[in-house]
């Protein structure tokens, strides 16, 4: 073959290396531009700012404030409240609702609204004796609308909204009555019903995924640690040994919805511990994440040089001391690497967590103590999972903006695992 | 010529006494009938070519070849009258100190790589005590001058032939009786392999030396004794001038002249 020929080659290879990479990167793009594209508007909310004078006579009938009594009065009590409230406020303002019946005016407001108010008043009865400023959720439609999900063609066909809301809500808005900002509740709200997505957050999901990650910490890394060292420098080579390596390799590919099953059979019907509890869904992590760790744990230890060990040994340490006091510091860097690879890999696991009952509707956040993980709670992913398949394009919003959460995480735990590499790449 | 030599050392103490040492590594035999002693305060090279088995007699002497799973030693070696496989390893590498082929330091401090071993063997009472155990094994391994302002710094960090005289420091810092060196030069340059060389001399003062070197000329440089290994077997073994100037047997003599190896 002539030189020209193998040039020429080796330039139509470099071009078939070049073109792959640019797929590769475009695909990434495509994916990070849609994901932020539907999910940043969920880091901003609409809010509806409301001058309150509440009428104690009707929410306080005993006259006592006292909050036990005044318990009687159920958010339909503070939901007439709150529309009385904004007609008056609307009257204040100079603002024309005269289009709107009574039903299109309260549903402007969230329906999440009066049990807030009546969250805080019964928190501070004092509330109902002098006028406040309350700031509430505006209906999910209109926070759509001045996020462009819903106009004024599509609001006139949805039995949810009218365009003449709209018009109010823009009134309301050059009045200063209503503003978009920031959303931080989305972090530690719970979840919310089908009607009222303005007030679903992330707080039980990431809550029960912080507890999962921590189970897997504490029990996957001292077991993965203890397997990859009697493995590396203790056990004896024999079949034995040998089907206990292929087993742990073939563990690692085993897909992860099997782990959800034998944590259903095992976890939940065998030792009776509760459906949808951070406990269960984390043991089914462990088992799932411990040949992940134990597998770069071993290629750490297997890295050390046997110069190490050896010249420990000749200075009169015994093995669990040459063990102790060199190799595994050595190796510690790389098996920190795996664990963190390892965590990212359990917290942005789903189907096992489907199969544990973790899909479920939690409003209620799991305990902030160590009884919290037997607690229902759901987890970040399933929590995406759930809201994409309801059926309102706010849950979608939403999902997307919980994807975005889960992928800083993600990116953060890989970015410290990189550091950790970089910083102490072992220099022998 | 082992009778001629036992008769000869009658007047050193031995330090060790090695009878009918056999070594097999599974079912393949690689040092057959070794009868040697090592004096005390002497350097003893163990020469020959590849494979011959003298390093791995040199790891009879502080059991490291226990840690090598189908290695099997058979035979008696006796350290100061008592029979090592008696010892327990632990106890017996303390006493028993080795430098490797390649200079390994601890990726840690200079300092904690000397004082690991009397850390581990409970040798200080005290930080005061234990720098001074530090010290004092830096000088002896010729390198406290070069390293006395940067102790806490890594080990690794050193060059070659200073890792080496560290990792000799660190042998010494136990307090050992016996140094055993595997080729400690062979990756060295001459000016470091000099200065290794001219430290063994000095140790010979406070220890026994057993060198095994692939370096005729270091041996001669070196040494007291010398052994010469072949195939498996000890050939000879006599005072260094006697080997390098007037060997017995047929074998030494191509060896050392350069014919075989």
């Amino acid at each position: 073959m002539d030189l020209k020929a193998r040039y020429a080659k080796e330039l139509r290879f470099r071009m078939y290396g070049l073109v792959a990479i640019t797929l590769g990167l475009i695909c990434v793009l495509a994916l990070f531009g849609s994901v932020l594209a539907a999910g940043l508007p969920a880091f901003k909310q609409t809010f509806i700012q409301l001058q309150l004078d509440l009428p104690a006579a009707k929410l306080d009938k005993t006259g006592t404030r006292d909050p036990e009594k005044m318990k009687k009065v159920s958010t339909i009590g503070y939901s007439k409240a709150i529309r009385d409230q904004l007609q008056q406020n609307l009257k204040d303002a100079g603002i024309d609702f005269s289009k709107l019946d009574k039903k299109q005016l309260k549903n402007m407001i969230s329906k999440e609204a009066p049990a807030q108010l009546r969250y805080a008043v019964l928190k501070d009865p004092s509330l109902l004796d002098r006028p406040f400023d309350f700031e509430v959720l505006a209906n999910g439609r209109i926070d759509g609308y001045y996020k462009g999900r819903v106009t004024f063609e599509t609001a006139a066909l949805d039995v949810m909204i009218s365009p003449d809301q709209l018009v109010l809500a823009d009134a309301m808005k050059a009045a200063g009555l209503l503003k978009t900002r920031f959303n931080g509740q989305f972090f530690y709200w719970p979840d919310a019903s089908d009607l009222r997505p303005e007030a679903a957050g992330l707080g039980v999901a990431l809550l029960g995924s912080l507890y999962m990650v921590i189970i897997v910490f504490v029990l996957a890394v001292p077991l993965s640690v203890c397997t990859a060292v009697f493995l590396e420098e203790f056990a004896p080579r024999n079949w034995f040994t040998d089907l206990i390596e292929i087993n742990i390799s073939n563990l690692a590919a085993v897909p992860s919805i099997v782990f959800g099953i034998l944590g259903l059979a095992l976890f939940i019907n065998f030792m009776d511990l509760p459906q949808s509890a951070p406990i269960v869904g984390g043991l089914c992590l462990t088992l799932m994440t411990l040949p992940t760790v134990i597998i770069a744990a071993r290629a750490a230890i297997k890295a050390v040089p046997p110069s190490i060990k050896s010249a420990a040994l000749g200075l009169g340490a015994s093995r669990v001391q040459a063990v102790f006091h060199h190799v595994l510091p050595s190796a510690a860097p790389g098996i920190l690497t795996g664990t963190i690879l390892g965590l990212a890999q359990a917290l942005g696991e789903t189907a096992p967590l489907l199969l544990i009952g973790m899909v479920a509707f939690v409003r209620e956040y799991p305990a902030l103590s160590p009884d919290g993980i037997f607690d229902p709670s759901t987890a970040l992913p399933v929590q995406i999972y759930n809201w994409t398949v309801r059926g309102d394009p706010a849950f979608v919003e939403r999902a997307s903006g919980a994807i975005i959460v889960l992928l800083c995480f993600m990116i953060t735990m890989n970015a410290v695992a990189i550091i950790l590499r970089r910083r102490f790449e072992k220099r022998w | 010529m082992l009778d001629k030599n036992m008769e000869e050392t009658v007047s050193e103490k031995s330090k060790i006494i090695a009878q009918d040492v056999r070594v097999l590594y599974s079912d393949k035999e690689a040092l057959r009938n070794v009868n040697i002693r090592i004096s005390e305060k002497m350097v003893t090279a163990f020469i020959g070519p590849s494979g011959c088995g003298k390093s791995t007699f040199l790891r009879c002497f502080n059991r490291m070849n226990d840690t090598i799973s189908d290695c099997r030693v058979e035979g008696s070696i006796m350290f100061d009258d008592q029979d090592i496989s008696q010892i327990d390893p632990v106890m017996l590498r303390a006493k028993v100190g080795m430098v490797f082929q390649k200079p390994n330091p601890f990726p840690k401090s200079i300092y904690d790589n000397v004082a690991y071993g009397p850390r581990i063997h409970g040798r200080a009472r005290n930080k005061a005590e234990l720098d001074e155990i530090v010290e004092k094994a830096l000088r002896r391994g010729a390198i406290w001058d070069e390293v006395k302002d940067r102790l806490h710094t890594s080990g690794t960090g050193l060059s070659g032939g200073q890792q080496q005289r560290l990792c000799i420091a660190r042998a010494i810092a136990t307090e050992p009786e016996v140094l055993l060196m595997d080729e400690p030069c062979s990756a060295l340059d001459p000016i470091a392999t000099a200065q290794i060389e001219e430290l063994i001399s000095e140790l010979r003062q406070n220890f026994s030396v057993i060198i095994v070197t692939h370096s005729m000329q270091q041996a001669a440089r070196v040494s007291q004794k010398t052994a010469f290994f072949h195939l498996g077997n000890l050939v000879e073994f006599d005072d260094t001038s006697t080997i390098f100037t007037n060997p017995q047997d047929a074998r030494t003599e191509s060896y050392v002249t350069g014919r075989i190896g």
